[in-house]
């Protein structure tokens, strides 16, 4: 307030390093390559021209998780994917968030047996969880805005 | 039946004491597992039944014993004839011998019905679990097996439920 009408002219502006920290990190989150099953189409037409993910700063999606910080999980994940998926979250570096996206990695979806895990929070913890069978892509892009608002709500002290 | 099964189904009659089912146009013979290689053999060499189409399994607990059919469809492609075997197996982990030797795309096919239903090979040369994680108990697709689901949570039992689900270590 006081100091911006002093120095605007020259181009400076203050603010909290939460603040700044928060929204580079929203605007600039690029998430991993994890669609498993249909949900998959839906988040590659999301990321595609008609729904565009990139006007929200996703702008590549990469397919290793050491350059990746948001991870979509697009899909049902078998038990024997389980451990896959893990390894992959573990090998992603801080910070990082998790969306599971659609009914089946939410809470198992259609499929309630013995090989379909039942919902990805089994093993690990999810920030989003978008509804839908799939969701459709404006629903993936509600989910990814939520998620932004909940990363631009984080403090200080809880930064990992 | 068609006119192009019938030398190969009496062949099998006679050779093999295979019993003839038919219904419709769809002809199976039963046959005992000691023999199952030699009347795959003799089809496809001596009878032009030149492409497996697939080795399945069925299980008829407690219905019937024996328990499992072993079913291998098999075609002629020059006269689109289609053959089916049925193989009764008794018992918690009965063993066939594996016709690999003859037909080697029954390599995942058997395996699978390794992971499915208990039934070993012998002769195998890679028996192991294809669908299902190499470490599973049981096999699922048994009339025994449970079905493995998760209970619904509703508002009368959503604590005692919440507390025994597995939850992720962060």
């Amino acid at each position: 307030m006081g100091i911006e009408q002093k120095v605007g002219n020259m181009g400076v502006v203050t603010t909290t390093l939460e603040e700044v920290v928060n929204w580079s990190r929203t605007n600039s989150m690029w998430p991993m390559l994890f669609g498993l099953a249909c949900c998959a189409i839906e988040m590659m037409s999301a990321q595609a021209s008609t729904y565009d993910m990139s006007r929200f700063g996703m702008e590549l999606m990469r397919a290793s998780p050491r350059q990746s910080d948001l991870m979509i999980v697009a899909g049902r994940v078998s038990r024997k994917m389980a451990p896959v998926l893990r390894q992959l979250y573990d090998q992603m570096p801080d910070p990082k968030w998790v969306v599971a996206m659609g009914d089946c990695a939410s809470c198992g979806g259609v499929f309630n047996n013995y090989a379909i895990l039942q919902g990805v929070d089994e093993i690990v913890p999810v920030d989003v969880y978008v509804a839908g069978c799939p969701p459709r892509p404006e629903a993936l892009i509600h989910g990814i805005i939520t998620l932004h608002e909940k990363v631009k709500q984080e403090k200080l002290g809880k930064w990992k | 039946m068609l006119e192009s099964l019938k030398p190969a189904v009496i062949a099998l009659q006679n050779e093999f004491g295979a019993e003839v089912v038919e219904f419709r146009d769809e002809v199976s013979l039963i046959i005992q597992p000691e023999k199952n290689i030699e009347a795959l053999q003799a089809l496809r060499d001596r009878f032009g039944f030149n492409f497996l189409i697939d080795v399945t399994a069925v299980d008829y607990w407690p219905q019937e014993t024996p328990r499992f059919h072993v079913l291998y469809h098999v075609l002629a492609l020059d006269t689109n004839a289609l053959l089916r075997l049925r193989v009764p197996l008794n018992g918690n982990g009965p063993s066939l011998r594996t016709c690999e030797g003859v037909w080697p795309s029954a390599n995942w096919y058997e395996r699978e019905i390794f992971d499915m239903f208990g039934i070993r090979f012998d002769g195998h040369s890679d028996m192991r679990r294809i669908i299902m994680p190499f470490e599973w108990e049981g096999h699922p697709l048994r009339k025994d097996y449970p079905l493995g689901y998760e209970e619904v949570e509703f508002t009368f039992n959503f604590e005692e439920i919440n507390q025994r689900k597995l939850h992720p270590k962060i």
